[in-house]
């Protein structure tokens, strides 16, 4: 019972983590590494509601776990390609950076 | 409301055939095997739907269990009238968009190899998402969608199209794991995933409220609704032409359509009071806040996609008028409406600044040879999205008007107006200035036919849509009521 709670809050304060570093840091690296954190989160989350004080955990959410990873990982590998394409095109890694110069090249 | 449960697979068929399209696409990359692809794929994909559409018919509402397995472990396809009408809007504008896509890829090879592998799933994932059945499928048919769509927006290359993708990816992954978490939570209180199932089940808890809170807000980063629209207007102007016309015209609609199945089937027990009257506020805000920006633009394609913000404004009117069915019927229309109408108008206003070889309103006056297809569209669809008879979009903001007369909430009624008239306000000029006589003429590039014929019959549907509305309507009232 206790593990249960202890896995869920730690998945929410997971999610917390995740999601103020998703808006707050600049550099899109980090905010790729955010969103990671955020997924973990909800995973371990999920992950605690299986267990359910019997002996065999719930498999529903184990499904569901493995189908968010493979969402996740490919969401994450997307996500490093696009990255390296801003940064070898324009040099930028933040998202103000590029917006700057976009609007640099307008004016 | 009624429900079988069916063997046929057309529902499965809808899923598979663009993903077998976007494989074949990739595998052989050559003009002539996408030719042949496509020859398949959509007479094959309309003929499923066709079918599909007949047992929804027939039957209210269809279930589809994939390979036998029923819910929890195994994956429901459902379908009823709504995602019907919304299979049938992503087919006929991902097929008008496809051929206008090869007129605009042709000669660039190595974007046309990856765009139509990218356009394919793309469809895949909208159908995955109209015809999931149950609320965990929704999230990875989402996500198949936004990596599509966000390859698709930076396909073009070029600061302005990297930066608005990856700004766009960032918020869809922050309102999917928003979303997943608010459906972790459901699972967690109810141990149940299916959207009927659920509805029968949820209370009025903390657990579940905190879940609708989570849910809905992810959704609604998706769907761009005020003040969450910031992503939008830039990554639909900068998009490759019939890019910007699917994304406006339905990756938009694929969360809205999530918010509204779950908000009639699983939260109608009026689980969080005021919510509904909240998102009807933030839609009047969009409405209008959409038009005056849409008014300020002086770029076509700017002033194109803020008009999207600013009719997403009007599918949110629904939620405050939610016990109304004529707020239902519009909503849905206005859904399908702007669909067609903006994918028609982004078709068209890709025609005019490619013959200009320039975006900005300004230069349309220069306009010498005169596209009289595509300027006949972009007015036809403009009736629609201004919400003049006989275009759809009248049909859909009628029913609204109606609703918030029934219903005794006037207020709506003058924000449905006023948002017609901005239509009005930021549409005439553009008119103005493609028909007015300039006094230089520049040198205008020819417009292949395909792509101002793929405009205009988007442009002719929105309006046989407002003409025939009689028998989407009564799909519904077959099916829903």
């Amino acid at each position: 019972m206790t593990q249960e709670i202890i896995y869920s809050i730690g998945g929410v304060l997971l999610f917390c983590i995740g999601l103020y570093g998703l808006i707050a840091c600049e550099h899109l690296f980090r905010k790729i590494l955010s969103f990671n954190i955020m997924g973990g989160g909800v995973f371990l989350f999920l992950v605690s509601i299986a267990l359910n004080g019997d002996n065999t955990p719930d498999p529903v959410p184990h499904a569901m776990v493995l189908t968010g990873i493979v969402v996740t990982v490919s969401a994450t590998a997307f996500a490093l390609a696009l990255l390296r394409r801003i940064n070898s095109g324009t040099g930028a890694e933040t998202l103000g950076r590029l917006e700057q110069d976009a609007s640099d090249l307008d004016g | 409301m009624q429900e079988i449960i069916t063997t046929a697979p057309w529902g499965a068929l809808m899923v598979v055939i663009p993903l077998a399209a976007a494989a074949a696409s990739y595998l052989f990359p050559w003009r002539s095997a996408l030719m042949a692809a496509s020859a398949i794929a959509f007479p094959a994909a309309f003929y499923s739907l066709a079918l599909l559409a007949r047992d929804v018919w027939v039957s209210g509402a269809v279930r589809y269990r994939i390979g036998g397995w029923g819910s929890p472990l195994g994956i429901d396809l459902f379908a009823d009238g709504l995602s019907i009408l919304m299979l049938f809007m992503t087919i006929v504008v991902v097929m008008a968009a496809s051929i206008y896509s090869s007129f605009y890829f042709s000669g660039d090879v190595e974007r046309k190899r990856s765009f139509w592998p990218l356009w394919m799933f793309l469809w895949a994932g909208l159908n995955g998402v109209f015809l999931s059945g149950d609320v965990f499928n929704l999230y990875v048919t989402l996500e198949v969608m936004v990596i599509a769509s966000v390859a698709l927006i930076s396909l073009k290359g070029g600061r302005e199209a990297l930066l608005s993708g990856m700004r766009y990816f960032l918020v869809s992954v922050l309102g999917s794991l928003s979303y997943l978490m608010g459906v972790a939570m459901l699972y967690g209180s109810y141990g149940i995933l299916d959207i009927g199932a659920l509805g029968r089940t949820i209370g009025p808890d903390p657990a579940a409220q905190i879940a609708i809170v989570l849910i809905v807000t992810g959704l609604l980063a998706k769907t761009a609704l005020f003040p969450l629209h910031f992503w939008l207007p830039k990554a639909h102007a900068s998009a490759p032409v019939p890019v910007s016309a699917a994304l406006s015209a339905l990756v938009v609609k694929a969360p809205f359509y999530i918010i509204l199945r779950l908000w009639t089937d699983v939260f109608s027990h009026d689980i969080i009071s005021h919510a509904g009257l909240m998102l009807g506020v933030l839609g009047s805000v969009a409405i209008i806040w959409g038009g005056v920006m849409a008014l300020r633009q002086t770029r076509l394609k700017m002033l194109v996609a803020y008009s999207t913000v600013s009719q997403i404004g009007y599918l949110f009117l629904f939620f405050p008028m939610a016990g109304s069915s004529d707020a239902f019927l519009g909503c849905v229309y206005q859904a399908l409406s702007h669909g067609l109408a903006k994918a028609s108008m982004f078709l068209a206003a890709g025609n005019l600044i490619k013959a200009l070889g320039s975006d900005l309103i300004e230069d349309l006056r220069g306009l010498r040879q005169r596209l009289n297809i595509s300027t006949f569209a972009f007015g036809l669809a403009g009736i629609s999205l201004m919400g003049l008879p006989p275009g759809a979009g009248f049909i859909a903001k009628w029913q609204l008007l109606k609703a918030s007369i029934e219903t005794g909430q006037w207020w709506w009624a003058i924000i449905i107006v006023a948002g017609g008239l901005l239509a009005a306000g930021y549409l005439f000029p553009v008119l103005r200035n493609i028909i007015s006589q300039s006094q230089d003429p520049v040198e205008c590039a020819k417009v292949p036919f395909g792509m101002e014929a793929a405009a205009i019959v988007l442009a002719v549907l929105s309006l046989v849509l407002g003409i025939a509305a009689a028998v989407p309507l009564s799909l519904f009232r077959t099916a829903l009521l």
